[in-house]
Order: C-alpha cells, then sequence, then structure tokens
C-alpha cells in the first residue's frame, strides 16, 4: 500500500491513520514485527522525528506494543482490532450518508443505491 | 546546537538581515524558506562564518564560527564549489582528505544510489549531476550539522525526489539539518520544523504539524498567502 499523504493536514496524524488502517486490513498482522521508525519514515518519504511520534501515539493507544530489544509489534488484542474497524468503518458510513443525503436521496433511495453498488462490485 | 542572538548584516548601509534571533536544536530537519533576496543564503553564509556580522552573534555549540565549527558543519554552498577539471573520483578523494568525519564508504554508496560514475570529469556532468555530486560529498560527512543551500534549486523532479531520499537516509539521527528553499512543495514532507524569512527578517518559527493545525492548510500554501 503506498502512503497517500496531503500536506494541508498534520502529518503525523494522518500516519497514525495510515497504519491503522493497514492493521485492520490485515496487511499487518496482530502480533506482526512491524519495520523500523527509519525504514517506515523512508517509505512514506517522511521526516523520521515525525513517523517516531506517531508510532509512539500508537503506542500509547495500545495499538502497537514495543518490546524492550525486539522492536515494535502490532497488538495481539483482536478485540481492539475489531474495535478500531468497526469505528473506520462507522466513520465512512456516517460520511457516505451525509453526503448521499446532501444530494436529496432518502433512505429507501439510499438503499437502493447500495444495493445496486454491491451487484455491480459482484460481491 | 545553533544560536542566534540578535544577529544583523548590512552591506552599505542596506539591510540583508536584521534582528535575527534563532534557536536551532539537535536532530532535527529545518526548513529554511523564503523567497529568493530574503536573506537566506545572507543567514546561511553567517552561521558558516564566510561573513561576519554587523550586529549581534551567532553561535554553534557555544563558540563562534571558525576552524572548529567547519569541524561539526558539513555545508553545501548555493553554487558550484568543485573544480570542474576534476573526475569525481578526484573529488571524493579531495573531501576524504579535507574533513577527518568523511566517510568514503558512504560517499560511494551514494554515488552508486545517484547513479553517477566515478570516472567522469565534473565539467561533463549535467546541473542535476553535479547538484548530486554536491550533496553526495556533502552528506557522506559523519557531521553533527548539515547547513543546505537550496538544494534542489535548479533540478528536474526526478532529481529532487532523489536529493530528497538521499538527505532522508543518510542523515544521522543527531544530526541537525538545516535546509533552505523557495521551493516548498517539494520540501515540506520532511521538516521537522519551519523558519520563514522575509525581508530580511524571521517572521516566524514553528513545528511543521503545529502551523499546518493552526492554519488547516500546507506549508506552502500558507507561505504563498503570507508572502506573494
Amino acid at each position: 500500500m503506498k502512503w497517500e499523504i496531503d500536506e494541508s493536514r498534520p502529518i503525523h496524524a494522518q500516519l497514525v491513520e495510515d497504519m491503522i488502517r493497514r492493521i485492520v486490513a490485515g496487511e499487518y498482522r496482530p502480533g506482526e514485527r512491524i519495520a523500523s521508525v527509519r525504514d517506515l519514515a523512508f517509505e512514506a518519504k517522511v521526516n523520521p522525528n515525525t513517523m517516531q511520534k506517531a508510532l509512539a501515539e500508537l503506542e500509547s493507544r495500545g495499538i502497537l506494543i514495543t518490546q524492550r530489544t525486539s522492536g515494535r509489534f502490532v497488538t495481539e488484542d483482536h478485540e481492539k482490532i475489531v474495535q478500531l474497524k468497526q469505528s473506520l468503518s462507522q466513520e465512512l458510513l456516517a460520511n457516505f450518508v451525509a453526503d448521499m443525503r446532501n444530494l436529496g436521496y432518502t433512505k429507501e433511495a439510499i438503499l437502493g443505491a447500495v444495493e445496486q453498488a454491491l451487484k455491480k462490485s459482484q460481491i | 546546537m545553533i544560536e542566534c542572538a540578535n544577529l544583523g548584516k548590512f552591506y552599505n548601509g542596506v539591510v540583508a538581515l536584521e534582528g535575527v534571533n534563532l534557536t536551532i536544536g539537535r536532530g532535527k530537519i529545518i526548513g529554511l524558506l523564503g523567497e529568493n533576496g530574503s536573506g537566506k543564503t545572507t543567514l546561511i553564509k553567517l552561521i558558516n562564518g564566510l561573513l561576519s556580522p554587523s550586529t549581534g552573534s551567532v553561535a554553534i555549540d557555544g563558540k563562534a564560527p571558525g576552524v572548529e565549527s567547519k569541524k561539526i558543519i558539513s555545508y553545501l554552498p548555493e553554487n558550484a564549489f568543485l573544480d570542474s577539471d576534476m573526475r569525481v573520483r578526484e573529488a571524493v578523494g579531495y573531501y576524504a582528505d579535507f574533513f577527518a568525519d568523511f566517510d568514503r564508504e558512504k560517499a560511494g554508496r551514494v554515488l552508486r544510489e545517484m547513479e553517477i560514475d566515478p570516472k567522469k570529469k565534473i565539467k561533463n556532468l549535467s546541473k542535476g549531476m553535479k547538484e548530486k555530486l554536491s550533496l553526495t560529498l556533502v552528506i557522506s560527512r559523519n557531521a553533527g550539522c548539515y547547513i543546505l543551500d537550496e538544494p534542489i534549486a535548479g533540478v528536474d523532479p526526478a532529481a529532487r525526489d532523489r536529493i530528497l531520499d538521499t538527505i532522508l537516509n543518510n542523515f544521522n539521527e543527531n544530526a541537525t539539518v538545516l535546509v533552505s528553499t523557495h521551493l516548498i512543495a517539494d520540501i515540506e514532507r520532511i521538516l521537522d520544523e519551519v523558519v520563514f524569512i522575509h525581508h530580511g527578517k524571521i517572521v516566524l518559527h514553528e513545528d511543521a504539524d503545529a502551523l499546518r493545525t493552526r492554519r488547516g492548510k500546507s506549508i506552502d500554501a500558507i507561505f504563498r498567502e503570507d508572502f506573494r
């Protein structure tokens, strides 16, 4: 996955969001060791101090765990990951519903449109 | 690391820099951002001891610029500084002789990354290649502080990316990097702190993300809004 960064928002906050998306999407598995600050910073083309700040925030939220000698790992707390996934999807849904309402869609029309879209993507 | 107190420089009564109070800490990448003629190069030359202050003072690790500070600071000047009759390999040797902290192995690696042929004469390199070579030499010192004056001006976007990658990949974590540019959009992602300089005065010095949060815009957009 490529790191998408929008320079008009604080970069460390976007790195936090991006890491959470990666964990939720299973790109980083529970208990998996993540790359070093330096390598991640290089990958995202950001300052290592900014990446360090983002990882520290994920740590303080219990999403990443540091083991003194062996590096940083994704939490093995599945419930926590499920919660993250739920809150991400709720955010997406709330934005989607608000946007559709702004377009003038009713509840039924939104449901219909979602069903159509699901058919199209063949899920 | 670097401390400027009421630093100023006048040329025949014309103000180039005035009342600069600036403290730059260790382990950070700081962008010195201003348009051409705003005083960036004057400030950098004062820090490097190439100009003497008209007012105030500058100190590097508590000492005035001089022999000791040149051992600590690896400086990339704005304009070409290499003898164009030299070959790339000779330029590396010259740097290695001159600076005790020069890391030949690192220089060899970065040259390969930059795809610069060590056998080539410097005068036969393109402008972008010359910039890359200069940066390679400067970054291959294991210095406490790197001062880069317009490292990405006048090179194409691909070379810019390569240069930024090289800066990110090669500066050591305890080192300070002060990088001046007017090309803010290209560089803002790698900055910890930004310093805006305008008409010879420092008008802002702030953490990059704090500034984005405060103004809700990119550093580039904020700069344009404030000064153009």
